[in-house]
C-alpha cells in the first residue's frame, strides 16, 4: 500500500494543521508518512497544501502525483490535474461542484457537503476541514477510531477537538458509505512494535539541542528557521532553557558567544540572510576558540528570495564564512532522526575541539513532517572536552596553552585559580593581543592542528553513508536533505532492477575524503542537489580530484522529486 | 583582598602616554579593590578601538569581542552565570556608531550589567576620524572641511532607551569616575556611563572639560526625576554636568525570564529527561 494525499486550500484555511492531523493518524496506525507543506509567504490569501506520502513500507520522502486531493476550495481541484494518478478521488463541496464536473473521467469525484455539515453542527467555518480530513479517511476505510485520537490530541481545548471529531465522523460516514467501494487504495494500521513520533527536521534538532544540554538558545525570526524558536520558547522554560530573541542575528551570536563563554551550551539558528549577518561573529568564535552550534535552514536566495521554498545554495557560503582561515565543523543531518542525534554530536564536536558546528539543513527538511521511530535518548553521550570548572589546578593558566592536538584546556569565569583572556585579536597564550609574527604562526598552527584530530574523531561518526548496491557502476551522491528523495529514487530503481548506489555525504567540513574515495573512485558519478551549479561537485573535485558525470539539479524552490531522479538514472544507462 | 598591584598584568600597555583610558582603568581597578570583589568573578567585556585594550591591562577575566558588539556579548555571560561582575567597555565608535542597535535593547531589558563607554568624540584606533559624539565643524581625517553632521546626546539617548542608571564621568576627575564605577557595579540593572575621555593624540579636550565639568553631587542634584534629568542632559556649555543623572530599580532581565533556573545557567545538570515531549509528539 502506497498513497499520496494532497489538501489545499485559502492560506489561513487550517490546511497544514488539518493535514497534520491526517498524517498523524496514519504515523499512529504504523504507516510510514512523509508530510510536507507548500505555501508561499504570505498570511492569508494565497494557496497552501500539504502533502502526505503514506505506505506500509518504509518510506522517505513526498511523491508528486496524488491519490487524493482534498480540495477546500475551487483552486484546489483545478491546481493539481496533471498530477492525478490513474486511480485518484477528489473530495469536494457541492458549491465547487461545476469545477470537479470537468475532471470526471480524470478522477473519482467525492462530493461532501462540507459547508453544510458545519452549519448543522453549529461549528465554524473553518471547521469544514475536519470533515474534509474524514471524507479522506473513510474513502480508503481507515480506522476511524485512529483519525478520532489524533484530532482529540491535536487540539489544546477538549471541547474543539470533539467537534472536530464529530464533523470528521460526518465527513468519514458519507465517504465510506457512498464513494469507498468505488476507490482503490485501502489503508489498514499495521501490527508494529515500537512508538512512532510526527515531526520536522527544525522540531529534531531543537530537541537534540534539548538533549545535549543547551540552555541558551537566542535566534531572529526568519523562515524557515522560526519554528526551532517557537518550539524551544514553548517547551525550554519547563528544562530550564532560556530563550531569548533579540534585536537581531548580529546580537544572536554573540549572545550565544557569550553564554558559551561563560561555560553554557547555546545555540542559534536561521537561514542564509541572518547568517550573513552572522559571518563576522563567527569568526570571532573561532578566533577565541568559544565552542558555539549554528543551525543554518536554507532557503531560495540570492537576497530575499522565495522565504518559503527550498534550496542547498548556501553551502559554499557556509564552508568559507568570515575572514581568515580557521577549522569548522559543518553537518547536514539527512532526516529527522539524524537531525536529533547529529545536532546533540555537533555540540559534543564544538565543545571537544572549540571550534564553531554549523548544522546545515533546509527548508524541505526543516519543515517537513516525517515519522521515526521515537528517538532512544538512553544512550546519549555529552562529552564537554577539556573544560576546567570549579578550581584549575595548573600553576598559571593560560586560555590558549599551546599543546599537542591543539586544544587548550578550557576554562570558564569563576573557575578559582584562573583568569580567562579571550580574545578576537591575534593573541598569545595568555590571550593578551599580539602581532608578533612568531606568535602568530605559532597561534594559526595551534588552531589548525585540531583539523587533524577532527578529521580523525569525523571519521568514527559516519560522515557519509553509502546506500545500495555496493557494486553499482553509477553512484548518485548528495548531502542534507537529499537523501530523502534519493532513497526513494533507490527503492523505485530497484523494484526495476536497476542498481545504483548512493553515497550521502553529512559532514562536508572536514571533508570526508577516505570515505569519498573508498565509494566514489572508478564509478560513474551523478550529483543530486537543489543548486544551480552543483556546488558539491566542485568540492568533491577540490577534494579528491574525483569528477562529477551527471547532475540532478533543480533551482526553482521545490524539493527534487525521486521520479526525476529516476527518469536521469534511466536517460544515462539507456 | 584583591590588592591594586595584583590587578596588574604582563601585557605592555600602548597607549598614548597621557590617554584618557588609563584613567578609566585605574578607576575600574580601584572600584574592584574598594568593592572587594574577586578577580575570578569579574568578566570584562570590550570592543574593538583603543578603549579595546583595557582587557589585557587588567587582572580579570576578560573577553576582547568585536566591534560594536560588546553588549550582546556582555548581556549573555550575565545571563549565564549571573554570579559573576559583568562590565561592558565600549568606545564611542563602538557604542554609538556600529553598535548603537544594541544599546535600547539592553536597556529596556534592563540586563544588569556595567556599561562603560570611553567617550573621545573620536575613532583613536583607526587614526581620528568623525564619530556620532563630534562636535559640529571639528575637522577630522574624514572630515577635512569640518563636521556636517549634529552629534548625539548619550545621556538623553541613554534616558530615552529607559536605563536604569544614567551617569556620565569625566576622565579627568578619578575620585569622581571610580565613585560612578562603584555605584553602577553595585546598581541591579543596567547601569550606563558616558565617560569623557580625551584622547590626547586626535582630540585633546582635557582643558576644555576641566574647565567646564562640575559634579552633580556637589549640588544635591535627586536622580530620582526622569524629566528632571532630561533636562540636565541638554545642559553643555559653559557648564557640563558629571554624575549620576538618573538611577531607579526596576526587575532584571533575568528577573522576568520565564523560566529560569534558580541556580545560574552554568550550573545546571545538562542531562533531561525528554520523554514526556516526545511523547507528545507521537
Ligand atoms: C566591522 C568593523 N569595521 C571597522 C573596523 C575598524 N575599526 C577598528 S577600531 C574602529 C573605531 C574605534 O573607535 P572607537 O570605538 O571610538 O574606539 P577608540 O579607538 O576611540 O577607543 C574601527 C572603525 C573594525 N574593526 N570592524
Ligand atoms: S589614540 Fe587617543 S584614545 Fe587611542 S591611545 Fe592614543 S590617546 Fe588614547
Amino acid at each position: 500500500m502506497d498513497i499520496s494525499i494532497i489538501i489545499g486550500g485559502e492560506a489561513g484555511a487550517g490546511v497544514m494543521r488539518s493535514g497534520y492531523i491526517l498524517a498523524r493518524a496514519l504515523v499512529r496506525g504504523g504507516l510510514s508518512v512523509f508530510g510536507t507543506n507548500d505555501y508561499p509567504s504570505l498570511i492569508r490569501g494565497g494557496h497552501n497544501a500539504y502533502m502526505i506520502h503514506a505506505s506500509d513500507k518504509r518510506i522517505h520522502a513526498h511523491r508528486e502525483n496524488f491519490d487524493i486531493v482534498v480540495a477546500l476550495n475551487a483552486e484546489t481541484i483545478t491546481r493539481y490535474v496533471d498530477q492525478l494518478t490513474e486511480n485518484a478521488a477528489i473530495i469536494y463541496d457541492p458549491k465547487d461542484r461545476s469545477y470537479a464536473e470537468k475532471l470526471s473521467d480524470k478522477a473519482l469525484l467525492v462530493e461532501i457537503p462540507m459547508m453544510d455539515i458545519v452549519k448543522e453542527e453549529k461549528a465554524k467555518p473553518v471547521m469544514m476541514n475536519s470533515v474534509a480530513i474524514g471524507a479522506a479517511a473513510g474513502l480508503t476505510e481507515y480506522d476511524y477510531e485512529i483519525l478520532k485520537s489524533s484530532i482529540l490530541d491535536s487540539f489544546p481545548k477538549p471541547e474543539v477537538g470533539e467537534i472536530n471529531a464529530r464533523l470528521a465522523k460526518r465527513g468519514y460516514d458519507i465517504a465510506l458509505e457512498e464513494y469507498s467501494s468505488k476507490f482503490k487504495i485501502k489503508v489498514a494500521p499495521l501490527e508494529k512494535d515500537g512508538k512512532q513520533i510526527y515531526l520536522t527536521g527544525n522540531e529534531a534538532v531543537a530537541l537534540g539541542a534539548m538533549q545535549a544540554g543547551m540552555k541558551f538558545y537566542a535566534a531572529y525570526p526568519m523562515t524557515p528557521a522560526s519554528p526551532i524558536l517557537h518550539f524551544l520558547a514553548l517547551h525550554g522554560p519547563k528544562y530550564g532553557i532560556v530563550v531569548v530573541q533579540p534585536e537581531s542575528e548580529i546580537a544572536a551570536i554573540n549572545m550565544v558567544i557569550g553564554a558559551a563563554y561563560a561555560g553554557v551550551r547555546a545555540m542559534t539558528a536561521t537561514s542564509g540572510g541572518g547568517f550573513s549577518l552572522m559571518t563576522e561573529a563567527l569568526g570571532l568564535a573561532a578566533m577565541s576558540e568559544t565552542p558555539i552550534v549554528v543551525a543554518i535552514a536554507q532557503r531560495v536566495g540570492p537576497s530575499t528570495g522565495m522565504p518559503t521554498y527550498t534550496a542547498q545554495t548556501d553551502l559554499m557560503f557556509v564552508l568559507n564564512a568570515s575572514q581568515g582561515e580557521f577549522p569548522r565543523f559543518v553537518i547536514a543531518p539527512g532526516d529527522v532522526k539524524e537531525c536529533f542525534y547529529r545536532t546533540i554530536e555537533a555540540f559534543n564536536l564544538a565543545e571537544k575541539f572549540q571550534v564553531p558546528a554549523i548544522i546545515l539543513i533546509d527548508k524541505y527538511l526543516a519543515e517537513s513532517h516525517m515519522s521515526t521511530e521515537i528517538f532512544d535518548t538512553s544512550n546519549i553521550k555529552i562529552d564537554r572536552g577539556e573544560l576546567i570548572t570549579g578550581e584549575y589546578k595548573g600553576k598559571e593558566y593560560r586560555r590558549y596553552e599551546v599543546t599537542e592536538t591543539g586544544v587548550s584546556p578550557r576554562a570558564i569565569p569563576s573557575t578559582r585559580n584562573a583568569i580567562v583572556k579571550a580574545n578576537s585579536s591575534e593573541h598569545t597564550e595568555y590571550g593578551y593581543a599580539s602581532s608578533n609574527a612568531l606568535n602568530a604562526v605559532k597561534m594559526q598552527e595551534k588552531r589548525f592542528r585540531k583539523l587533524k584530530y577532527m578529521i580523525m574523531e569525523m571519521d568514527k561518526l559516519n560522515p557519509a553513508i553509502y546506500y545500495g548496491d555496493p557494486q553499482a557502476e553509477l553512484v548518485l551522491i548528495g548531502w542534507g536533505s537529499i537523501k530523502c528523495p534519493v532513497l526513494d529514487a533507490l527503492e523505485i530503481l530497484k523494484s526495476m532492477d536497476i542498481s545504483v548506489g548512493f553515497l550521502h555525504f553529512i559532514y562536508l567540513s572536514p571533508f570526508p575524503v577516505k570515505y569519498a574515495l573508498k565509494y566514489l573512485k572508478d564509478r560513474k558519478i551523478m550529483l543530486v542537489e537543489n543548486t544551480y551549479t552543483g556546488q558539491l561537485a566542485n568540492l568533491l573535485k577540490m577534494h579528491t580530484g574525483l569528477t562529477v558525470d551527471y547532475k540532478v539539479l533543480r533551482y526553482d524552490g521545490r524539493p527534487i522529486n525521486p521520479s526525476q531522479i529516476v527518469e536521469k538514472v534511466f536517460e544515462v544507462i539507456r | 583582598m584583591v590588592t591594586m598591584n595584583q590587578l596588574n598584568t604582563k601585557a605592555r600597555n600602548t597607549w598614548c602616554p597621557g590617554c584618557g583610558n588609563f584613567a578609566i582603568l585605574t578607576a575600574l581597578k580601584k572600584a574592584i579593590v574598594e568593592l572587594d570583589l574577586k578577580p575570578e568573578n569579574v568578566v570584562v567585556v570590550t570592543g574593538i578601538g583603543c578603549h579595546g585594550k583595557l582587557g589585557d591591562y587588567i587582572n580579570v577575566n576578560s573577553f576582547h569581542v568585536i566591534h560594536g558588539r560588546v553588549l550582546p556579548v556582555a548581556s549573555a555571560i550575565k545571563l549565564a552565570n549571573y554570579e559573576l561582575t559583568v562590565i561592558g567597555h565600549a568606545g564611542d565608535g563602538d557604542a554609538y556608531a556600529i553598535g548603537l542597535g544594541h544599546l535600547p535593547h539592553a536597556a529596556r531589558r534592563n540586563v544588569d550589567i556595567v556599561y562603560i563607554v570611553h567617550n573621545n568624540m573620536t575613532f583613536g584606533l583607526t587614526t581620528g576620524q568623525v564619530t556620532p559624539t563630534t562636535p559640529r565643524g571639528l575637522k577630522t581625517r574624514s572630515t577635512p572641511y569640518g563636521v556636517f553632521e549634529d552629534p548625539i546626546n548619550p545621556i538623553a539617548l541613554a534616558l530615552a532607551c529607559d536605563a536604569t542608571f544614567v551617569a556620565r564621568g569625566f576622565a579627568g576627575d578619578l575620585n569622581h569616575l571610580t565613585y560612578l564605577i562603584k555605584e553602577a557595579i553595585k546598581h541591579r540593572g543596567f547601569a550606563f556611563i558616558d565617560v569623557l575621555q580625551p584622547c590626547v593624540t586626535f582630540y585633546n579636550t582635557y582643558q576644555f572639560f576641566r574647565e567646564r565639568t562640575y559634579r552633580l553631587e556637589d549640588e544635591g542634584w535627586d536622580p530620582t526625576n526622569k524629566v528632571e534629568a532630561f533636562k540636565k542632559a541638554y545642559e553643555w556649555g559653559d557648564r557640563i554636568p558629571i554624575g549620576i543623572f538618573y538611577r531607579i530599580e526596576k526587575p532584571t532581565f533575568r528577573d522576568s525570564i520565564p523560566g529560569y533556573p534558580k541556580q545560574p545557567l552554568v550550573k545546571e545538570d545538562l542531562k533531561i529527561d525528554l520523554t514526556d515531549l516526545l511523547n507528545l509528539l507521537t
